[in-house]
């Protein structure tokens, strides 16, 4: 088969347009520029407070269609991290996050919906071997070429879940059926 | 009162610690069990585990001090049983330092792996000598193994000096209890 010069110019343009319009990241475990947090009132006195030391993910961002953007992450539940070894144990055991059983948390988004400067992230979360879908409300905080030849963008987000919703049922009081996540996210472009 | 175990039989301070331990890992086997389930809400949900690893911390001094004994100490002849008891009673009865040690240098491990110290009640407490925050997944896997370990060796131990006793007629039970016969 033979091409003429503007069928290629054609194809030309339509492979160039992929990468301009949606860019894929990683999110910068590596380098532990994101983190997922954990708070949860103990008694109703006091927000005590964790992280999962273990996850990863990516992101595809266009900061001119914020809209068409899609995010997936992989947790590693076994990294629960309260700063107290005896109750990260409890937390891994089958009371809560059951982690022999359910060794990883993902979260993939379906639809993203701007409202000014701040974004809603629908997506469906699987914690606990339930999944549900959840709402996450979103940020960008900034994004540009970074010191060392790189593309960087990054977010911020929060959600509440009910443990109820999840299958976690153990009771620690009416001031803590739910746990608020905060989500900070830097990704690499690749 | 004799105090040195020699061939004749076991001397008090042998004869106290055996029993105090023996109830005590037993106790500490149930209240580890049960203290685990307890709800956020018990009466129990923090003095049950300070209790236990209060207990642990004295036991894992008592199996030292004990281990240190039997090694400068003679042991009662075990002459009467046949040769295949005596040497499963010998592993059996070495192989209880090594796995009570590592039962509870386990629960150690799990309760300072982010650093903190363990509190043994209010009289004093531990450092941590390994500060590895991940480490008690692993430890706590341990040491609820050697755990059931522990009770199976002590199922096997005290069957075996029932049999002793009661089939064979023999004094190594008793001379557990009371100590060399008065006419040696």
């Amino acid at each position: 088969m033979k091409l003429s010069p503007a069928s290629l110019a054609l194809i030309a343009a339509l492979l160039a347009s992929g990468p301009a319009t949606a860019a894929d990241y990683v999110i910068d475990t590596d380098k532990a520029h994101a983190s997922i947090n954990f708070r949860i009132k103990h008694l109703g006195f006091s927000w005590l407070t964790g992280r999962f030391d273990k996850f990863s993910g990516t992101f595809s961002f266009d900061p001119d269609k914020p809209e068409t953007s899609k995010v997936k992450v992989v947790v590693d539940t076994d990294s629960v991290n309260s700063n107290h070894a005896e109750r990260d144990k409890h937390l891994r055991g089958k009371e809560f996050l059951d982690t022999a059983n359910f060794p990883t948390a993902t979260f993939e988004s379906t639809s993203v919906k701007l409202d000014g400067d701040r974004a809603t992230i629908t997506g469906n979360l699987t914690l606990h071997g339930v999944t549900k879908e959840i709402t996450i409300g979103a940020t960008r905080v900034g994004g540009g070429d970074d010191p060392w030849g790189g593309h960087r963008d990054g977010f911020s987000g929060t959600t509440s879940l009910p443990l109820k919703d999840f299958g976690i049922n153990y009771n620690l009081g009416p001031a803590a059926q739910e746990v608020e996540l905060a989500l900070e996210i830097e990704g690499v472009r690749q | 009162m004799q105090v040195r175990d020699t061939t004749a039989g076991y001397g008090m301070p042998t004869r106290l610690v055996h029993w105090l331990m023996a109830a005590a890992i037993i106790g500490m086997y149930v209240l580890g069990l049960w203290m685990v389930e307890l709800d956020y809400y018990s009466p129990y949900y923090r003095i049950a585990p300070d209790i236990h690893r209060s207990v642990g911390m004295i036991l894992l001094g008592l199996l030292l001090v004990r281990f240190a004994w039997r090694l400068g100490n003679a042991k009662p002849s075990d002459d009467e049983l046949s040769p295949v008891e005596r040497v499963i009673g010998t592993i059996v009865h070495w192989g209880f330092y090594p796995l009570l040690l590592a039962l509870m240098v386990s629960g150690y491990l799990m309760s300072t792996a982010d650093g903190r110290p363990v509190a043994v009640f209010d009289w004093f407490s531990v450092p941590a000598i390994i500060h590895d925050k991940g480490m008690e997944k692993t430890a706590g896997e341990i040491h609820e193994l050697l755990a059931d370990v522990t009770m199976v060796v002590v199922l096997l131990h005290a069957i075996a000096a029932l049999k002793h006793h009661f089939l064979d007629r023999s004094r190594v039970l008793t001379r557990m209890w009371s100590g060399p016969p008065k006419d040696q």
